[in-house]
């Protein structure tokens, strides 16, 4: 296996009294597309926020244990939760474009950190829109409003948007569970493309999607990390029985 | 019984058991309902529109005057003659009696005598000529008007003289000045409260503060006016060291904390609509809780927040009370901010009551008042013109 990126032990998550997370453990490996599957309400994008402390946000939350990326406690108490969010980016379930224009939607990372040379943020906008393939199709537009755009233009912008702070780390919660067939298999190529350079974590609820593009998959059941092998392994001979039941759309 | 008998009769060659779609039912509660809403909008369009039909009709009589005496003094313009009133103008009038009343032109009047009306009075007559004279004058109204309609666009408002002067441009500015003022106080703050409260403030404090300033545009104006008047005019003058104590700065400062909660509630209200989708994504990219309160939830909520400012204009522009009681109420031009003016809407609220009904200053009166409704009309116009469609679009790239 590949350098490990992330890792957590023993890791519970509660929401108030309820117990979202319970005793996971898993090691993600770097420049990989690790897939968590699983029915709803499993714990699986709750997982996922807590990798670059989205669940800050939500009131009640409370997360015992403990999450290392590059060997580093991200709930210690000296984490700096900004530079975090900067080196383990997001993807989000619904494209979320702000309300600027695309050249603005993907400076707005860079220019947050502090760049201001136009030239050097021209560049990034272009690396960062041709990285998430979609360059040719809004080039000729980069003033134009963000919100215009079809939503597989959105959700890859919002990937470029991602790419333009240059994360380790880029996590995607159900990013096409919103697009329509095209739109998704467009999406897809552009993530298998982009583990080249960054280690992507994906949610998803499809399947098939996860079978086609991730290296290793995670399956959740009710709060625990039921099983998590090669991609290849849990689709082809899981070890445990309910992994296989939900495989095999026997529930879900 | 027909009815029944139909609505049995039908379902039969459809084979039963299946719901009629076919047959339409007239719904009398919906009908009505629907009646009821649709004549209670048009009844308040209606009465809006009539009651600036009515204000606008009561101003008429100063554009209406159709011009019967021609005079070419009158063009001449330095004439002295162009002054005079009533019958007063067939005579051939000394120059020196300029501005006299009715039969006042008989006596001599000494030249110094022009503007002060009381003494013209206690020299020429009973005080109770006071009201002949101005019978006389709305009488005969066209000259009146026409001198009215030439001093309306001076800077003079010298509504009761001899010479009566009607210049509305000091007021307008005088009203835009202190709206400017009152705007630049106001709209800072609130925005910036409403940021605070809408992206910092912890739910807790969010319940307080919000309904706190909301409560304060119940706040009655005069009791804001009131305590600008007394306290916040001494305060300010102790601060800033100007000589007069009510001016438009201290009026403003009062009117802006009237424009503050309505400014402050639909700012907040358009800051919490900006998608949440928004903040997530903002924090994801690794911004600051700040950084996404400025670059992000700020601009995105600009419509809403414009729309806002322009609503604490229109608060401000048509505030009456404030304005009689913390500006100083004299009629002047000058961009100072610590000069007193004289509002366009304190200037109907000081002097309608106590003026003659159909007389000329009555008509200026009502001149001013179609005036604010005009200025106002406009200010919402813009707000929903140009916020609905270009910002909006701008924005939405739609």
């Amino acid at each position: 296996m590949a350098i490990e990126k992330i890792h957590t032990e023993n890791m519970f998550l509660h929401y108030g009294s309820k117990m979202a997370l319970n005793n996971i453990s898993i090691s993600i490996p770097e420049k990989k597309i690790t897939a968590f599957i699983g029915p709803s309400g499993c714990g699986k994008s709750t997982f996922l926020r807590s990798l670059n402390r989205m669940n800050d946000l939500i009131d009640g939350v409370k997360i015992e244990g403990n999450i290392f990326i590059d060997h580093i406690n991200i709930y210690d108490k000296n984490i700096d939760v900004v530079t975090l969010r900067k080196k383990v980016g997001m993807v989000f379930q619904k494209s979320n474009p702000f309300a600027k224009s695309i050249f603005e939607n993907v400076a707005y990372g860079p220019r947050i950190n502090g760049i201001k040379d136009k030239n050097q943020l021209g560049e990034i906008v272009e690396t960062a829109l041709k990285n998430a393939a979609i360059w040719d199709e809004v080039k000729d537009r980069l003033g134009d409003s963000a919100l215009g755009l079809s939503g597989g233009q959105q959700q890859r912008l919002c990937i470029a948007r991602t790419l333009a702070v240059n994360p380790e780390i880029v996590l995607m919660d159900e990013p096409a569970s919103a697009l329509d067939p095209l739109s998704t298999s467009k999406i897809e190529e552009l993530i298998v493309g982009l583990k080249e350079k960054y280690t992507i974590v994906i949610v998803t609820h499809n399947m098939q999607q996860a079978a086609r593009i991730s290296d290793l998959t995670a399956f959740f059941y009710l709060g625990e990390l039921i099983e998590f092998d090669k991609t290849k392994k849990i689709f082809t001979n899981p070890e445990k029985k309910q992994t296989e039941d939900y495989i095999t759309g026997r529930f879900g | 019984m027909t009815k029944k008998t139909k609505k049995e009769k039908r379902p039969e060659p459809s084979n039963s058991g299946l719901i009629d779609i076919t047959r339409k039912k007239f719904r009398w509660s919906d009908y009505l309902a629907e009646k009821v809403i649709k004549g209670t909008a048009f009844l308040s369009i209606t009465i809006i529109v009539l009651i600036f039909v009515f204000v606008f009709r009561e101003s008429v009589p100063i554009f209406s005057s159709a011009k019967p005496v021609e005079k070419t003094e009158t063009s001449a313009g330095a004439q002295p003659e162009q002054e005079t009133y009533g019958e007063v103008t067939d005579k051939q009038v000394d120059p020196e009696v300029q501005e006299t009343y009715g039969e006042v032109t008989d006596q001599p009047a000494a030249p110094e005598v022009q503007e002060t009306y009381g003494e013209v009075t206690d020299n020429s007559e009973e005080s109770g000529s006071t009201d002949e004279s101005y019978t006389v004058s709305a009488g005969s109204g066209h000259d009146d008007n026409q001198t009215a309609l030439k001093s309306l666009l001076t800077k003079d408002w010298v509504p009761v003289s001899e010479k009566p002067r009607y210049g509305i441009l000091a007021l307008i500015v005088g009203t835009f000045k202190i709206t400017f003022i009152s705007i630049l106080f106001a709209a800072p703050l609130a925005i910036l409260a409403a940021l605070y409260t809408a992206s910092f403030a912890s739910r807790r404090v969010k319940e307080i503060i919000k309904p706190t300033i909301e409560l304060l545009a119940g706040f009655p104006s005069v009791v804001i006016g009131f305590f600008a008047l007394m306290v916040l005019a001494s305060f300010l003058q102790d601060v800033f060291h100007y000589d007069t104590r009510l001016n438009s700065f201290v009026g403003g400062i009062a009117m802006g904390i009237a424009a503050i909660p309505i400014i402050f509630t639909i700012t907040e209200d358009a800051l919490t609509a900006v998608p949440k989708s928004f903040y997530e994504a903002s924090l994801a990219l690794g911004a600051s809780k700040w950084q996404t309160a400025f670059f992000v939830i700020l601009p995105a909520a600009t419509p809403g927040i414009f729309a806002a400012v322009l609503l604490g204009i229109g608060r401000v522009f048509g505030e009456t009370m404030i304005a009689l009681m913390a500006t100083g109420n004299a009629a002047q031009m000058g961009l100072n901010p610590f000069e007193s003016v004289r509002t366009l809407a304190a200037t109907i609220g000081a002097e309608m009551a106590e003026v003659v009904f159909g007389d000329t200053h009555y008509n200026v009166l009502f001149l001013i008042g179609s005036l604010l409704f005009i200025f106002t009309f406009v200010i919402n116009a813009i707000a929903e013109f140009y916020v609905k469609g270009k910002l909006m679009k701008r924005i939405q790239g739609k």
